[in-house]
This record gives structure tokens, sequence and C-alpha cells, in this order.
């Protein structure tokens, strides 16, 4: 069902994790659906994205492409973070069955929510960037078991 | 190649080797059509007939009230269907649970569309069907009540009796769709009041494509399948005849073995919920903590989805099988889940674990394991869960 490349990166996820005081943070999906990505963004003075990591609640298609936007996106500018688009994310995966494709958007959207953030937080306007729309409703409490 | 631990029993199981080699000859020699005239055909009849008797005898039913079917989806639309079309004079109401396999609600929804009024009764969290909800349901136009004898996901078993008697108190007919639960579970359908059941062979060690609807004597019914004379002139079609044979021969071997094997594998069977509950944190068991097939168990495990989880267990050799979106090709986890009050998060985490009585100690105590770190390294890799660790420690 899936490529071997997109084994290789949910067998073998590239920067899962989180950066303490990151310059962006962007969360994407709901758990409705059964996806979530946080995208997690550290970019220097000039406008760098020298680290990036994710976290990602979802199928193996979810946790593949959001492996591989932060291979795309790391050590790029903004603008070109901006250019990694999801068709590029499922090239760069040779492929993804057609009901995952809605996977990769995620990744993007991730990727545009967490430079959002990173906008926000130092005042900037950043070109060709509009604000997310599929943020996820914060303190939604889950029940224990 | 790697050993495979198979826990996806209710998906399907493997054919026994006796029944494959009972099977056999009606391929090589004895091929001919039962309804010819020379003897490799017509002595196809008494094969044909004799495997019609053991099944019969499995559920205390008579030889003449089972009729062949391709298997459970064509049985259940049949009972549903032809029902609606006999009795459509009488009435055009029909209830159900609603946590049927789809033959059924797909089946209510195509009837629905000719016409006919279904209500879907609503289950408890354990996945039992609310019985109050069932007799207020009732009409004096409702001819049919369907309910399931145990459910396909969470194993949870209905009060058979109780709705079968309810249904006759009131002149409705009843059927119940028995794929997971013949030959697992005793049934006898005097006792049970059962008028029409349905079962499918390759979910007791029998091949695929062959099933049968029990339908008792009396019960008006259409015929399914129009042509030649076969299964009564109700189901035309030439018979299959290594099928009936082999559903016979497994149907036999579910008798005979039943009470060890359903001994054997609830001990296993809560073996795996004890260790699972025990070891692995935020997790839930779904249906009837005992009142469910033995060999099932279900869980959904909070934070994690379940087709990741699925991809790590085939890595380890585990086949099992989840109700997550992802799975079911829909946007939507499993209506089962969803009508046993599960936050669509949750149900998106499930795992259903379905045993064989082949399945062994080792065999669950390698599961545990390998799942216990997968949840673990999942779960690692989880926002919901980083979130939930971030509340906890404020």
């Amino acid at each position: 069902m899936y490529s071997e490349k997109v084994m290789d990166h949910f067998n073998n996820p590239r920067n899962v994790g989180e950066i303490e005081n990151a310059s962006g943070v962007g969360t994407v999906g709901n758990a409705k659906c059964g996806d979530i990505m946080r995208m997690y963004l550290d970019i220097d003075e000039n406008g760098i994205i020298q680290d990036c990591k994710f976290k990602t609640f979802g199928c193996g298609a979810a946790v593949a492409t959001s492996s591989m936007a932060t291979e795309l996106v790391k050590g790029k500018t903004i603008q070109q973070a901006l250019e990694v688009t999801n068709k590029a994310v499922m090239e760069a995966l040779d492929g993804l069955p057609p009901v995952k494709v809605h996977c990769s958007l995620l990744a993007e959207e991730a990727i545009h929510a967490a430079l959002w953030d990173y906008a926000e937080k130092n005042g900037i306007k950043i070109e060709g960037l509009s604000k997310p729309k599929s943020d996820i409703s914060e303190g939604e409490e889950e029940e224990d078991y | 190649m790697k050993k495979i631990i198979y826990l996806d029993n209710a998906a399907t199981t493997k054919t026994s080797p006796e029944v494959v080699e009972a099977m056999l000859p009606y391929f090589t020699e004895q091929y001919g059509n039962a309804s010819a005239i020379y003897s490799i055909g017509s002595s196809n009849k008494e094969v044909i007939s004799r495997a019609r008797k053991d099944i019969a005898d499995v559920l205390g039913a008579k030889e003449n009230e089972i009729y062949f079917t391709a298997g459970g989806s064509e049985s259940d639309n049949w009972a549903l269907k032809a029902t609606c079309e006999a009795y459509g004079a009488k009435g055009k109401h029909i209830i159900t649970s609603k946590i049927e396999h789809h033959a059924i609600l797909h089946t209510c929804e195509y009837l629905e569309k000719q016409g006919f009024e279904v209500t879907y009764v609503d289950v408890d969290e354990d996945g039992v069907i609310k019985m109050d909800d069932l007799k207020a349901a009732i009409r004096p136009d409702t001819i049919l009540i369907s309910v399931m004898f145990a459910n396909n996901e969470i194993g949870t078993m209905q009060p058979i009796r109780e709705i079968g008697a309810l249904a006759h108190e009131h002149g409705i007919l009843f059927h119940t769709d028995a794929v997971q639960a013949f030959g697992q579970v005793p049934i006898n359908v005097d006792d049970l009041n059962i008028d029409m059941l349905s079962s499918s062979a390759h979910k007791l060690h029998g091949p695929k494509g062959i099933g049968f609807l029990y339908i008792r004597k009396g019960v008006k019914i259409r015929s399914f399948v129009h042509g030649g004379a076969q299964e009564r002139k109700r189901r035309a079609g030439t018979e299959n005849v290594p099928g009936i044979v082999g559903f016979a021969k497994a149907a036999k071997i579910a008798q005979e073995t039943m009470e060890e094997r359903r001994a054997k594998e609830i001990e296993l069977r809560d073996y795996l919920i004890d260790r699972i509950m025990a070891e692995i944190p935020y997790t839930k068991l779904n249906g009837h903590r005992t009142n469910r097939l033995p060999n099932n168990a279900n869980f959904s495990f909070q934070f994690i989805e379940g087709e990741s989880m699925l991809i790590l267990l085939d890595d380890k050799g585990i086949c099992a099988s989840s109700g997550s979106a992802c799975t079911s090709g829909s946007l939507d986890p499993s209506h089962v889940l969803l009508a046993i009050g599960l936050p669509h998060e949750i149900a998106h985490g499930s795992l259903r674990l379905t045993l064989s009585e082949e399945t062994t100690k080792e065999d669950i105590d390698f599961t545990v394991d390998q799942l216990k770190a997968i949840v673990e390294r999942l779960r690692s890799m989880s926002p919901l869960y980083e979130d939930f660790i971030r509340r906890q420690g404020k």
C-alpha cells in the first residue's frame, strides 16, 4: 500500500521531538478525523530554519509526511519553506495512496502554521503566508481510562 | 520466513487441513453437477444432503431449513430483502441495532429507499442492546427484528433468547447474523427463538465463498436467485459442492471441539486482557468484560492511532486489525466503537486481537511485549500525549 520511502520515514522518522523555546510552533488537524501534526521551528536571525521537529498523532502516511516535511524545510529560508507544498512532500515520498493525500496537505499546513506563529511572535509579516485555517482547538480534554 | 502470529481470526481463519482434504475429491474426481443423471454427478446430491444435515444438527435444525449461499453477506441480504418482499403487505417496519455488520446496515439503508422504515436500537457502553429501547421500538407494522448474535469488532454477545421471545410475543420474525458466533458458542435455534440465521464457513476454519441461511420451516421467504431448482428453488445456481463439503466438515469439527477450545481460548483471552490492562496505561477494554466471544479482545490505547500500530505490529509478524478511520477507508472510525460511546480520538486508537485454538501463551506474551514497546513509541511521538503529560505536570 505504501512506497518504500513512506515505510522508511514511518519506521525511522526523522526529527521527531520538541524544540524548547521554539521560534514558531504550529498544530494542525484534529483528533476527530484521526490526524494531528505539530511542527516546531528554530529560525535564526537571518531567517534560516536551523532546526525543525515534529510530533504526530496519525496513520503511517501522517507520520511519514511530517518526517519528510521537516527534512524539506531544514536549512531553508522562510521563503523556501513556504514553497514546500503538499505536492513536493508527496513527490519526495514517491507518492501516497489517494485516500492519504490529505496527510500531505496537513504537513504543508503544519509548516505554515509554525511560520505564522513565528511571524506573530515577532510582529512581522511573511509575504505570501495567510493565517492557517485548520488550527485545532486547544484545551480539549480527553477522558482517562 | 519470520514467524507469523495470526490474531485476526474474526477477519478470516486458516482453512484447516482436514477441511481441505475433505474438499479435494470434489474438485478433481467427483466434480459432476449434482443435477445430472450419471453417477459422478448424481452421487453429489447425497453428499450435499449429508452436509446439510451435518450443519442442521449443529443448530438443532432440520435438514430442509438450511439454504447454502455464497457467504454471510449474501445470507444477510437475503434474509432482510426477501422478508420485506414476502411480508411487506403486512407491514413496512424493521428493527435492528446500531452495531450490526455493514451487510445488515447497508441492506437496511437500501430497504429504506424502497419505502421501508428501520429503527436502529442503541446499545449500552458494553455493546449490549438496550432491551427497553427494543421493546419500545416495536410497532403494529413491525415485520422483522434483526440483531447480531455476537459483534465482529468488540465480541459482545446479545441476549438472543430474550430478543427472539420478544419478537415472537408480537408475531414478528427474528433474524440473527451469527457469522462470528456459529461454531464458537453453542446455538440451538429452537431454544433461542431464532427464525433465520446467517453464517459463513471461513470464520470457522472452513473455505471462503460458502455460507448458509437457516430459514425456519413455515417462514415465507422468496427466492433470492432465480434459475434452477437448487436449494428448494430459493437460491438457484449449481451447488458449490467442495465448499458445501468443506463447510460441513468445518462445522462438525467446530462442534466436536467447541467445549475444550472455548475453555482454552477464554483462558488465553483473559490472560491477554489482564496483561494489557495491567501493563499499558491509559487503555480501555472495549466490549463486555466476560459476556463476549471466547476469542475476542478489543482495546483502545489513548493518544495513538490504529493504523500506525498495525504497521508496526506487522513488522513484528503480528496480524491484527483496528477500527480506526484509516483502516476503514473513510474519515470516520468504526460505527461500533462510536455506538458504545467512545469519542472519535479514542476510537481511532483501537486494536482488535482475535485468537484461534492454535494461539499459544508464548504468542500472547510476545504480542503484549511488542505492543507495549509500540504503544510507548507512538505515544512518544504523539502531540496528544505531549499535551496530556504537560497538563498532568501542572
